[in-house]
């Protein structure tokens, strides 16, 4: 729990404060399309993989949809799961991981939020979550992840996603964006996208303003 | 009553040292309780003007089953579970806490391991860390709070089934809509 006081209030309180004025209103068209479908099905369960959001508690529970909260990204800093390569190169052990974090039963999951994590995730981790999520996804059901396109640059700041309504977002930017644990690790173009989800179903674009394409992956 | 004193006037100082006005209060600091059996909360005695509130310090250890019917303010650490269903439970920022617990309402201002299970509301303050699953009526989640695990909104008064508290997943149905959720 070592990152912790990087998320906790005491200490980072009034930087959450600050940025409580920073918070940036985005349209989502995946987050509508996905709204859409969830309001069609009801009583759904979701999977939030993003910073917590109590926005995002409210809105679902709203909703009447079971929400479950799991922010990988600052788990997957946690110091237990480190280990040293052949090479040398301390590295995230995915098996580590995920004997702890992403322990649902199989396909009990309609929808997973993904936002941008994978851009953030350590490279060891990228594939073995996304096979983790295709298990617990069910069949039929949609994952939203965001990706930075190559113009948003190697500082893209890491936010956290709060779900305002149906396709309205808002990014906060996160006191640990200045961390090095939390920079951005890669730029995904639509190949690798597709590649990373060639188990799912199917795969929709939706191509943003802001250097971020979001991407519905139907399992 | 204090004044001040010029440089000369200071008193010189004597073999024995001044007694301070106010002697400096003592301070109890409680062995560790260590128990496995049931601990009960005394009842309190309740005034016209102000209901007492048990508070368990956060040098503390309990293990075992804590129960009762007052409100309690738990700042020291508990391994087992806690059942407080007709009372506010408020975890204070020094609690520790692996037990599932159940209270009317239940505060989080500490760490905790263990499902929750709110018979009218959970508050998460901005130091709370939750692991585990709440079902409730309500929650109240402030900014900063840290919660891996699944809310089960409920009407429903019943006692949903507790599991380990290292674990995060559940089959359980969804519950009925449309309950208030707040956030600060």
């Amino acid at each position: 729990m070592s990152f912790l006081k990087f998320f906790r209030g005491g200490g980072t309180h009034s930087a959450e404060a600050q940025n409580q004025a920073e918070r940036i209103s985005r349209r989502s068209n995946g987050l509508g399309e996905l709204s859409r479908q969830l309001a069609r099905e009801g009583g759904c369960s979701i999977l939030d993989l993003g910073p917590t959001s109590a926005a995002n508690i409210t809105y679902f529970t709203n909703l009447g949809t079971r929400t479950y909260t799991e922010d990988i990204l600052r788990a997957s800093r946690e110091p237990q799961y480190l280990t040293t390569t052949a090479e040398g190169q301390e590295v995230v052990d995915p098996d580590k991981f995920l004997a702890e974090n992403l322990n649902f039963e199989a396909e009990q999951f309609d929808a997973v939020l993904c936002w941008d994590v994978s851009d953030y995730l350590s490279e060891s981790l990228v594939k073995p979550v996304v096979a983790r999520l295709h298990k617990v996804v069910k069949p039929g059901g949609l994952l939203l992840a965001f990706f930075h396109t190559k113009d948003a640059g190697a500082d893209a700041p890491y936010h956290r996603y709060h779900i305002v309504d149906r396709d309205t977002l808002q990014l906060q930017r996160m006191p640990v964006s200045n961390d090095p644990n939390f920079k951005l690790q890669r730029v995904f173009n639509n190949r690798h996208i597709e590649n990373l989800f060639r188990e799912f179903g199917s795969i929709k674009f939706f191509l943003g303003r802001d250097n971020i394409r979001e991407v519905l992956v139907v399992r | 009553m204090w004044k001040f004193q010029k440089e000369e006037e200071k008193p010189r100082p004597s073999a024995a040292p001044a007694k301070p006005a106010v002697p400096p209060q003592p301070v109890a600091t409680p062995a560790p309780l260590r128990t496995a059996e049931p601990v009960r909360v005394a009842e309190p005695v309740r005034t016209a003007q102000a209901s007492s509130i048990a508070h368990i310090g956060k040098s503390v250890f309990i293990k075992g089953q804590l129960t009762g019917s007052e409100d309690l303010y738990l700042d020291g650490e508990v391994e087992g579970s806690i059942e407080l269903p007709g009372s506010v439970l408020t975890i204070g920022p020094n609690g520790r806490i692996r037990a599932n617990v159940t209270a009317k309402e239940i505060i989080v201002r500490g760490k905790v391991n263990g499902n929750l299970f709110g018979v009218e509301k959970v508050e998460l303050r901005n130091t709370a860390v939750l692991v585990g699953d709440i079902a409730t009526k309500r929650i109240v989640m402030e900014e900063g709070a840290f919660f891996k695990g699944g809310i089960d909104i409920q009407r429903a008064e019943a006692k949903p089934e507790t599991r380990a508290a290292s674990s995060a997943g559940t089959n359980a149905q969804p519950s009925a809509p449309q309950a208030p959720v707040i956030q600060k």
